[in-house]
């Protein structure tokens, strides 16, 4: 059993392969395999297919040989179609590949067919006996057809994981497969006229079957043990070597940045601070969250941590964040953030000296409290002079307008502590 | 974490008040990692200065229960990572070394990790308290002290994974008195989540400090008693760092 698992992985090194397309096909994706791996329009291939057919069937042979010894893979797809996965969010933040539904040119290519088949069943002519054991034939072939459709999509719902198997499906075309194979079979033995022999030979047939079982069934119950053991290796392997790429691109890196920068305390702290933050993202949080950098924040806690990531980097002051419950972004919470990391850059230039600026975040009910407290000198406002607008308007300023509430106070012990509180945008939906 | 940066000093005076600046508490360390025990050792072993007397060390479970049981200290320093079962397993056998009336062992777990599963562990576990490995040596000590002394010991961060744990009421509790914070323990945890020390707590709240140390006491008995089924799933749920 060829394990298609790692063909997407070593696609980019291999040379260049003929697969069928599991994207975009009509039937079995030999045409747009081959399109793709010729370089032709898919249209061209699926003529001189058609064409080959009207040549006593020959295309359906060669199609059918195509199918069968060619494995599945990724080719020869057009660009303008929608991609062949979509990603999702499921409710515990995990994204999820997900694969499109069969088209309708697929349903209508297989409709074509059946019509196709019909037709040339009715107009071969043979002469007399061989006419009468097409349609069994057909029904064989149908079945086997359709068992191999099976493995085809199990070993691309294997490669792409797709979560949510649909197992009464798949049992249920495997067993109509083995029907149409069965019934093919017996009609030909009824064509025979050899019906009186039919009971003998099913029965030495199973009895074969239960010995073929029996003497090869360890064998192969112990095959698949290993093979599935040597899978689980593997995907071990890969594992480890992510860490080893992850840990060795960043941490080594930086523990040399370090070393080099080890007479300026602020940068080495800086640079620790950095890399501790990435090393327990990569760690600890779930598959597929927050680990690349780039993306919007959606979630509160998500934006809070980012932004004091953010500020902790630029003025090389430990911020420390707890967050306490998390809901979506809206529009006021984005002001609230804003104003959140202007007293944030604050705290961090004004009170960093005292110690790490301390920010809590939580979500209670309908409204959302950001305290962000220093250590500093302290902070009074009246002092200020009107013109700087730098409190008044970006923190303060910013809350009101959108319909929040923002508090500095002096802490007693020295520093300052700015509290802002917003309700969230009642939802709509 | 450096909740209590400032007040360390006065705080633990206050304790140490009470022993008229004498007092002194043994100490096991408790940690896989020989340059942290030795960094540990450094910063908060010279007894004369800080009244802490580092006994001895072990660096895996084995090791911590045969040390613990033969010097018998009043607080173990314990990480949560350990060969041999993690912290977990060293608070499970020293189980009845907790228990003791007379001279109880006392557990503050000291670890990098600050994973919620981890957390939640090894406070269920038993011990009385969780910080940081970035906590000062001053608020270490400080931390010691209050632990020697029965108190329970919040980080920040511990703080809000409580809250949070806390807050979560889909399930009806199963025992009310325990599945419940009261309104007065919600602030004092939501004001160490803050960064603020007791004495803060105690000035904003106007209750003495006495009072904080026991509403803190109450938020850690409940969370070791707490029959919530909800506290574990939750922690493995949400891998919140």
């Amino acid at each position: 059993m060829p394990d298609a698992s790692t063909a997407p992985l070593a696609d980019p090194w291999a040379p260049r392969k003929l697969y069928r397309s599991s994207d975009g096909r009509w039937l079995g994706g030999v045409a747009r395999g081959l399109a793709g791996h010729l370089g032709l329009p898919v249209i061209w291939v699926r003529l001189v297919f058609i064409g080959l057919m009207t040549a006593d069937g020959l295309g359906a042979l060669v199609y059918a040989a195509f199918w069968f010894f060619v494995p599945l893979g990724v080719g020869g797809v057009d660009d303008r179609r929608p991609p062949p996965l979509v990603t999702t969010e499921t409710q515990d933040g995990r994204r999820r590949l997900v694969a499109r539904r069969p088209d309708r040119g697929q349903i209508v290519a297989l409709l074509l067919m059946v019509v196709l088949a019909l037709t040339f069943v009715g107009s071969v002519n043979m002469g007399g006996g061989a006419k009468a054991y097409l349609i069994p034939a057909v029904l064989v072939a149908a079945g086997v057809a359709l068992v191999w459709r099976q493995a085809d999509n199990a070993r691309r719902a294997r490669w792409m994981e797709v979560g949510g198997r649909r197992r009464t499906l798949t049992l249920l075309r495997s067993a109509a497969g083995v029907l149409l194979v069965t019934a093919g079979v017996s009609a030909i033995f009824v064509l025979q006229g050899s019906t009186a022999h039919l009971g003998s030979v099913l029965q030495a047939t199973l009895a074969v079957l239960v010995g073929i079982t029996l003497l090869a069934g360890p064998y192969v119950i112990r095959m698949t043990q290993d093979l599935s053991e040597e899978r689980l290796m593997r995907i071990r392997a890969q594992e480890r070597a992510e860490v080893a790429a992850h840990v060795h691109d960043s941490v080594l890196h930086t523990l040399t940045l370090i070393q080099r920068n080890a007479e300026n305390a602020g940068e080495v702290r800086r640079l620790a601070r950095a890399q501790e933050r990435d090393l327990r993202a990569w760690l600890y949080k779930p598959e597929g969250t927050g680990k690349d950098e780039d993306e919007q924040p959606a979630t509160l806690a998500e934006a809070v941590r980012r932004n004091a990531a953010e500020v902790e980097d630029k003025h090389g002051v430990p911020i420390e964040v707890v967050v306490v419950g998390d809901c979506p972004l809206d529009e006021r919470l984005g002001a609230q953030m804003q104003a959140a990391r202007e007293a944030m850059v604050n705290a961090a230039k004004y009170g960093g000296e005292g110690g790490a600026v301390q920010v809590y975040a939580e979500v209670e009910g309908r409204s959302v409290f950001v305290s962000v407290r220093d250590r500093g000198p302290g902070f009074d406002l009246d002092a200020i002079p009107a013109d700087r607008m730098g409190v008044r308007e970006s923190i303060i300023g910013r809350m009101e307008r959108n319909g929040g509430t923002a508090r500095l106070r002096a802490v007693p012990d020295g520093g300052t502590e700015v509290e802002l509180e917003m309700e969230r945008v009642e939802e709509t939906a | 974490m450096s909740d209590a940066n400032e007040s360390a000093g006065p705080v633990a005076q206050e304790h140490a008040g009470d022993g008229a600046g004498e007092r002194r508490v043994r100490v096991v360390l408790v940690d896989d990692h020989r340059m942290f025990r030795t960094g540990v050792r450094a910063e908060i072993g010279q007894t004369e200065r800080t009244g802490v007397e580092v006994v001895d060390e072990a660096a895996d479970v084995d090791q911590a229960v045969s040390v613990i049981t033969a010097a018998r200290p009043e607080v173990v320093l314990l990480d949560v990572h350990l060969p041999g079962g993690g912290g977990v397993e060293v608070l499970r056998r020293c189980a009845p070394l907790m228990a003791d009336a007379e001279r109880p062992v006392r557990f503050l777990a000291l670890s990098v990790s600050d994973a919620a599963e981890d957390v939640i562990g090894v406070i269920r576990g038993g011990a009385r308290g969780y910080v940081t490995k970035t906590i000062t040596g001053a608020d270490l000590v400080d931390s010691i002290f209050r632990v020697q002394d029965g108190d329970a010991v919040f980080s920040p961060r511990l703080a809000g994974f409580v809250l949070d744990a806390f807050a979560s009421t889909d399930a009806p509790p199963v025992d009310e008195d325990l599945d419940r914070l009261t309104q007065r323990e919600r602030e004092v945890l939501r004001l160490i989540a803050r960064g603020y020390a007791y004495k803060e707590i105690a000035r904003q709240l106007f209750i003495s400090v006495k009072t904080v140390e026991s509403h803190v006491s109450a938020v850690l008995r409940k969370l070791q008693l707490s029959n919530r089924h909800e506290l574990t799933r939750w922690a493995t749920a949400r891998r919140l760092v």
